[in-house]
């Protein structure tokens, strides 16, 4: 394989402070130089691929911490190949997958089997999150130190909340000892039983049965409360409500070992997106009414979220042309991640460093993994991107195999010209 | 209504023309109502009861859906357990799709046949006081009727125990009461909904007669209301646990019956004004 420069590319990697134009060297895979006036001569020099970026954005490849691969167990939903392309094409370059597949990841043997198989497609770094409950049944804890020693990246139960107080503070002690961190779904499972969308005026006017939002701050605030008892580390997905959000803020505020993420339909969409029981709109936790989009946006300004995630969560046609209440909840967001986080940067929510730090130093920070950065002597995991390039969402025309978007028809500015693993061009 | 009072048929209006009643949840009396409304206007009528018990309810619905569609039937009378279900036929099928009920979202006939009886005794709706009482949460006939009845300009008053109370409910321009004296204070129209034996079994209500005590409508209570209130309920009623009989049955003060007669004409005159137009859906 050829050697690659990028010339006249925007250099940025939040990880570095690096913000400039310049050229950047690939060889053998890894990065080899970066930086502005690299004195490289013009012309195609011999053995380079050169890359002309005329002014794009080349930024570390992107770090998703939480999505579902509908492999295995759900592989008329997604493949990992499938999902592998999916990330490619929206500039993901490290994944972290849920483990409530079918096998629930909960024994060594399945988490080297899927580290493997990310390693396969060559596009894409899969690290599995290992089942903090024995095929995430919320019942027993999985073993999670011979999970840890697998490579598993840390503990969830995926889409499902860890219920019973008892059981999440030992998981949260538990996890303490190797050193890891409990993701939880932070939402009160008997209170979020058969709803199917925020109990409010909409889902009344509707005839939905709603979840309240309070649902996601009782969960927020107990877990809190246990993370103090235990000294462990709790991290929070999806965070969509103001409430909870406070609650998060408070908690760092005191030094607890708290982070939290959160995914694009978040900020960027509200309740209203369900419409006439639209059900690529019927998301998990469900979209909220537009004050809590705005306390989003408001932490993702002041820091209080970690991380934003892709949350992907390939869903078949058939799961979803269905009466609002049993169609399956969730939305597929690989190939949407960055464009719909630059609506952050151009509404000037966040600067555009910092968005991207959200994408890729932050997450990989919090798995405690060496991806998310650009230094020469790294893998050359990389995405090159035009931030004002206009495009539309358009479900059934997304890379991969999952096209159930809530972005459907959404008009974005941002897209990913080119994504590269090792060196490797995978997309673009 | 003097059409489905005559006693003739006028069987010119639909003639030709196939309606499908397409029930998924039981009812026989809105099925019957729909029934006789197309027969008496001519249109070759068919009952299609879907079990709700068949594994998957999606597929099924989808795949009648495709199947009525081959057929070229031109109305639809939907009844469906889910909110959104007849929305989601209606996407998939040419023919006018009539929602008859969709699990807590909407039931636009009971509405329709409730305001028309309403105003042929009281001779209008705007600026009467009407209180919808007992289970708001779970009815589509409570939304259907809220819609309508604020529209046309009545002032309307939900009346319930706070657990069937839906959230939100006042967004929809209604007054909410949680005690049935002061909800039913200066009524016109007391409007009562069917309490399903689930809320008991879900704890949002502890027993039949606790309900009975605190929110059925009794000759007392009744008391409270306007002397020229009206009874109303859109049936089939749980006689002793929201509506004691001597109010039910009391041809003073109860539209029950007539409610049932106005149901036929208002179809009548749905399928007839749906029939005419090009093929679309309501």
């Amino acid at each position: 394989m050829g050697d690659t420069l990028f010339r006249g590319v925007h250099l940025l990697d939040p990880a570095t402070g690096l913000d400039c134009l310049g050229e950047l060297l690939v060889r053998e895979g890894t990065i080899a130089d970066l930086g502005s006036g690299l004195g490289v001569p013009d012309g195609a020099p011999e053995g380079l691929d050169v890359i002309e970026g005329n002014g794009a954005v080349l930024c570390p490849g992107l770090v998703d911490m939480r999505a579902s691969l509908g492999e295995p167990g759900f592989e008329y939903r997604e493949t990992i190949t499938s999902a592998a392309a999916a990330a490619a094409a929206g500039g993901i370059t490290t994944l972290a997958c849920l483990p409530d597949s079918q096998p629930a990841i909960d024994d060594p043997a399945l988490v080297r089997l899927l580290t493997a198989r990310g390693e396969e497609t060559g596009s894409l770094t899969i690290l599995p999150y290992g089942a903090v409950t024995r095929g995430c049944a919320g019942e027993a804890l999985a073993e999670l130190g011979l999970l840890r020693e697998a490579g598993a990246v840390a503990f969830s139960d995926g889409t499902r909340t860890i219920g019973p107080a008892r059981l999440m503070r030992l998981a949260l002690s538990y996890a303490r000892g190797f050193g890891t961190m409990i993701v939880q779904h932070p939402e009160e499972p008997t209170l979020a039983a058969g709803g199917a969308a925020t109990e409010g005026k909409l889902a009344t006017r509707l005839g939905l049965a709603g979840i309240p939002a309070a649902a996601e701050a009782i969960q927020v605030a107990r877990d809190i409360r246990l993370a103090q008892l235990t000294e462990g580390a709790v991290h929070f997905a999806h965070v969509s409500t103001a409430e909870a959000l406070d609650l998060i803020r408070a908690a760092k505020e005191d030094g607890l070992d708290v982070t939290c993420d959160t995914a694009p339909p978040y900020f960027d969409l509200n309740e209203t997106a369900i419409g006439d029981f639209r059900t690529y709109a019927k998301l998990s936790p469900p979209l909220r009414p537009e004050a809590d989009r705005q306390a989003v946006c408001r932490a993702l300004a002041d820091g209080t979220i970690d991380a934003i995630v892709s949350d992907h969560q390939p869903r078949d046609a058939d799961d979803k042309r269905l009466p609002f209440a049993q169609a399956a909840p969730g939305g597929a967001g690989l190939a949407t991640l960055l464009a719909v986080t630059l609506v952050l940067v151009h509404n000037g929510i966040l600067p555009l460093g910092r968005a991207l730090a959200l994408l890729t130093e932050r997450p990989a920070r919090l798995l405690g993994i060496p991806a998310g950065r650009l230094a020469a002597g790294r893998a050359a995991d990389l995405c090159l991107f035009h931030p004002e390039r206009a495009w539309q969402v358009e479900a059934g025309k997304l890379a991969g195999k999952a096209q159930n978007t809530p972005f459907d028809g959404r008009a974005l500015e941002g897209r990913v010209l080119g994504t590269w693993k090792g060196g490797r061009r995978v997309f673009g | 209504m003097l059409l489905n009072r005559s006693g003739q048929t006028a069987r010119d209006l639909l003639r030709g023309k196939t309606l499908i009643n397409l029930f998924f949840e039981n009812s026989t009396r809105t099925r019957t109502s729909f029934e006789l409304a197309g027969k008496r206007l001519g249109a070759d009528v068919i009952n299609m009861p879907v079990a709700t018990s068949s594994v998957n309810k999606g597929e099924t619905l989808l795949d009648t859906a495709a199947t009525l569609n081959a057929m070229q039937c031109d109305l639809l009378v939907v009844r469906h357990d889910q909110s959104g279900a007849p929305s989601l036929l209606a996407q998939k099928v040419d023919a006018a799709v009539i929602n008859a009920g969709d699990g807590m979202h909407e039931h636009p006939t009971q509405a329709l046949l409730d305001a028309l009886t309403i105003r042929r005794h009281k001779g209008r709706l705007e600026g009467l006081q009407v209180a919808i009482c007992g289970d708001i949460g779970h009815s589509r006939v409570a939304r259907s009727n809220i819609h309508l009845l604020t529209a046309m300009g009545s002032r309307v008053r939900v009346v319930g125990p706070p657990t069937l109370m839906p959230p939100g409910i006042e967004d929809l321009g209604v007054a909410v009461f949680h005690d049935m004296k002061a909800g039913l204070a200066e009524a016109d129209i007391v409007m009562m909904l069917r309490l399903q034996k689930e809320r008991m079994a879900g704890g949002q209500v502890p027993s039949a007669r606790e309900f009975f005590r605190f929110y059925g409508l009794d000759a007392e209570k009744l008391a409270h209301a306007r002397p020229t209130a009206l009874v109303m309920h859109p049936g089939p009623m749980n006689r002793g646990v929201e509506i004691e009989s001597r109010v039910a049955d009391d041809p003073e003060r109860s539209l029950i019956r007539e409610q049932v007669e106005m149901g036929v004409a208002v179809r009548m005159a749905v399928l007839d004004t749906l029939a005419r137009g090009p093929r679309r859906n309501a």
